[in-house]
């Protein structure tokens, strides 16, 4: 399958014997000129970068107070150290959280503190290298900016925001990772992460409307660009095409149906992930998230609500309005954005939608909570309805369910392994190894419980798993979308006026 | 004033100088650098209330630590409260006359030195057995450690093994405090040298690590409420961004 070693199932939780290195794999390709000039950076590595990269992180610091506070504060205690899947899964102490803050943290340190200009030796402090720069762009890009680590930090230090910072650095240099800024031109361009056009989404939606009706024997709408409808549906371009995320998919649109609330999607704004978090550019995010601010006025309509999708759920939730807003112009009965999963379970509580349990009886299921939906944004009114609600539907809509072992869900859920910009096949290595802990887990309720299907409401945690489940031997069809098991359970037609 | 009270006074005055000015002007840049996103780490609190009480809790408990480690918890936690009624009971050379509740503490202050001191052996232990953590040690972590330890065992010392002329030295201090230098700085070597570390640790807390104690207040993932959906959250720098908005 590949050149690597997939590694096997541990019987106890163990914490890994350092091994220097073995991940030191030169990282992913790196971007073209294509790819960075359009999002305002040089082409490739310019001259004198060291200095650049050095003032970037000063300039950084000063606009980013969680930079500067978690570049002074780490005391290196050690209790992060084994709480990164990375590390558990590869072994690399650059791969620790704070290893792999420190990365940058002896640089900031020799540039920009007392002690690193004149001893760097006692606090480690070193120059600004190539060598430095090639173990910026390897591990930066093993880190996929869970968040998991800041759980675990007693002073909260979030490696997301050192990793992002460093990618930042690195694109204002010239040295940007090919999958991640592609993505983003195109994004910023065409509309969405696949460079899908406007004619080939509508037509690739038509075939969903005919699928729906193959299925249910009804007609169910998928629409785009549908001006005066209520609701603008921003959802993950992978919906529209990869598998499982395309079941979820029309099960958002058989709870729009069911529900009967008009929706549309947009041609313009068809992509609700924005990557340019993953690379740490404010500008850039800010760009892709007025695009959707852009639709919704165009289209008119009342409510936002988006996919299932983790760190796009983080960036609407929590960033939106910061970016976008404010959207006074829309409804202010409902929360913007709203989450697919806020929007189904408002209907089901509400009795507007009614479930068929038994339909899921073929299923033992459990539930994987994605990073940026658990450590970086909310569901519902109260703190921690990011676990309850998707956990709601999932018993409303199924008779069998099991939770993973409480270390691995909530608040200290394990990464799927590819996002952060991860999800790119030349980082396959370092995928397949981050998502032990996670395969980990669900292997045990497979071998406890008779699980037979974990559902997921991410894109990135969707296309992972279909990837990596076969090389821990299981099915690559045990990912499912949230919305498809809901979907299935759904009464269709039901009086609901 | 005798010649080595005069480079303790003077060592002190500039000690005392370097850790305010040091520590309010991180202060003042931690305060000034805008926060431009909601990054609170979830679940979170919803009200500026509830922000209070988590950080009061990480501040007091180390509640994240707690979670993520037990020993470390345990000797990082001795060790800390152990410091805060050890540098509580200290205030008695500082103030005349003696506040009641610094009286009152005085015991628990004298026996917490052995849980500061205990706690600080067994964070080094750590370091230096742990492989994890022996990788991610510098040596200004291990020199910490000696330091912090050193003022420990030179304190506990006076304490309890070899008395000093504390009476003295209380005087010297608050002749210090209200500029009066007509008393001189009992010469007991332990003394000196708990002095002397004391003086390095004030003049390396704001170029050190030891930020974390400030910083940990500053920190966006404990300190923001969780409204971002509510309210706009809007940085300065990133407000000037909205002008060239197409609409």
């Amino acid at each position: 399958m590949a050149d690597f070693e997939t590694p096997s199932f541990r019987e106890y939780p163990t914490i890994p014997v350092l091994q220097e290195g073995i991940m030191n794999n030169g990282g992913p390709f790196v971007a073209k000129p294509a790819h960075n000039e359009p999002l305002g950076y040089p082409g490739e590595l310019v001259d004198g970068w060291e200095d650049k990269a050095v003032a970037k992180l000063g300039d950084l610091a000063s606009r980013y107070r969680s930079l500067q506070v978690f570049l002074d504060s780490c005391v290196k205690c050690g209790a992060c150290t084994d709480k990164c899947h990375y590390f558990q899964g590869t072994h690399d102490p650059k791969n620790m959280p704070v290893g792999r803050q420190d990365l940058l943290r002896k640089v900031y340190r020799r540039y920009y503190t007392f002690a690193g200009k004149y001893f760097p030796k006692l606090v480690g402090a070193v120059d600004m290298t190539k060598e430095v720069l090639d173990d910026w762009y390897t591990y930066y890009h093993q880190c996929s900016q869970c968040r998991r680590c800041s759980v675990f930090c007693p002073y909260g230090i979030d490696t997301a925001e050192i990793s992002m910072a460093a990618r930042e650095i690195m694109d204002h240099v010239g040295l940007g990772s090919k999958y991640n800024n592609e993505i983003i031109v195109k994004a910023q361009t065409v509309g969405n992460n696949l460079g899908l056009p406007e004619p080939a989404l509508v037509d690739t939606l038509e075939g969903l409307e005919e699928d729906l009706l193959d299925d249910t024997g009804l007609e169910i709408k998928v629409p785009v660009d549908v001006h005066g409808a209520d609701v603008l549906l921003v959802t993950p371009s992978a919906d529209f095409f990869a598998e499982p995320h395309i079941d979820g998919l029309m099960g958002y649109a058989k709870v729009f149906h069911a529900a009967g609330i008009s929706w549309t999607l947009s041609s313009y704004a068809s992509e609700a992930a924005n990557f340019s978090m993953f690379i740490g550019s404010y500008e850039n995010m800010k760009k892709q998230a007025e695009r959707i601010r852009k639709a919704a006025l165009d289209l008119g309509v009342k409510r936002l609500v988006v996919g299932e999708c983790g760190h796009a759920w983080r960036v609407a939730y929590s960033f939106w309005n910061t970016l976008a807003g404010p959207f006074d112009f829309l409804d202010p009965n409902y929360p913007v954005p709203q989450h697919i999963v806020e929007f189904t379970h408002q209907l089901h509580t509400a009795g507007a939608i009614k479930f068929d349990k038994e339909a899921n009886d073929d299923k033992v299921l459990t539930f994987h909570d994605s990073c940026n939906v658990s450590r970086a944004s909310r569901m519902g009114d109260k703190p921690g309805g990011q676990y309850r609600l998707p956990r709601d539907l999932l018993r409303a809509s199924a008779n069998k369910f099991v939770d993973m072992p409480r270390d691995t869900i909530f608040e200290s859920t394990f990464c799927c392994g590819g996002g952060g910009g991860l999800l790119t096949d030349d980082l396959m290595e370092v995928r397949v190894k981050g998502a032990l802990p996670r395969m980990e887990a669900l292997n045990h309720v497979i071998q406890e419980n008779g699980v037979t299907h974990m559902a997921a409401i991410c894109a990135i945690c969707k296309t992972q798993f279909a990837k990596v489940l076969p090389y821990y031997g299981m099915g690559m069809d045990q990912i499912i979308s949230l919305h498809q098991v809901v979907g299935d359970a759904l009464v269709l037609g039901a009086p609901n006026e | 004033m005798s010649f080595l009270s005069i480079l303790y006074a003077i060592l002190f005055y500039a000690a005392t100088i370097l850790l305010v000015a040091g520590l309010g002007r991180k202060i003042a840049q931690y305060a000034r650098t805008p926060a431009p996103l909601k990054i609170p780490t979830m679940p979170a609190p919803t009200t500026q209330t509830g922000v209070v009480l988590r950080v009061a809790t990480e501040v007091v408990f180390f509640r994240q630590l707690f979670k993520s480690n037990k020993w470390i918890w345990l000797f990082g936690w001795m060790f800390h409260m152990g410091l805060f009624l050890v540098l509580a009971r200290h205030l008695r050379y500082f103030t005349e006359p003696v506040w009641a509740w610094v009286v009152l503490i005085q015991p628990f202050g004298k026996y917490a030195a052995f849980a500061m001191v205990a706690g600080l052996a067994g964070l080094w232990g750590r370091r230096i057995l742990v492989e994890r953590i022996r990788y991610i040690s510098a040596p200004s972590d291990h020199l910490m450690l000696a330091l912090l330890l050193g003022i420990g065992l030179s304190g506990m010392s006076m304490t309890f093994v070899s008395h000093v002329d504390i009476v003295g030295l209380k005087a010297f201090l608050l002749g210090l405090m209200r500029f009066d230098w007509s008393h001189s700085l009992p010469s007991d070597a332990l003394l000196l040298i708990h002095l002397l570390l004391v003086a390095i640790l004030m003049i390396i807390f704001p170029i050190s690590k030891l930020l974390h104690a400030p910083g940990v207040f500053f920190s966006p993932t404990l300190n923001q409420v969780d409204n971002a959906r509510e309210k706009r959250h809007l940085a300065p720098w990133a407000a000037g961004l909205d002008a060239d908005r197409a609409e």
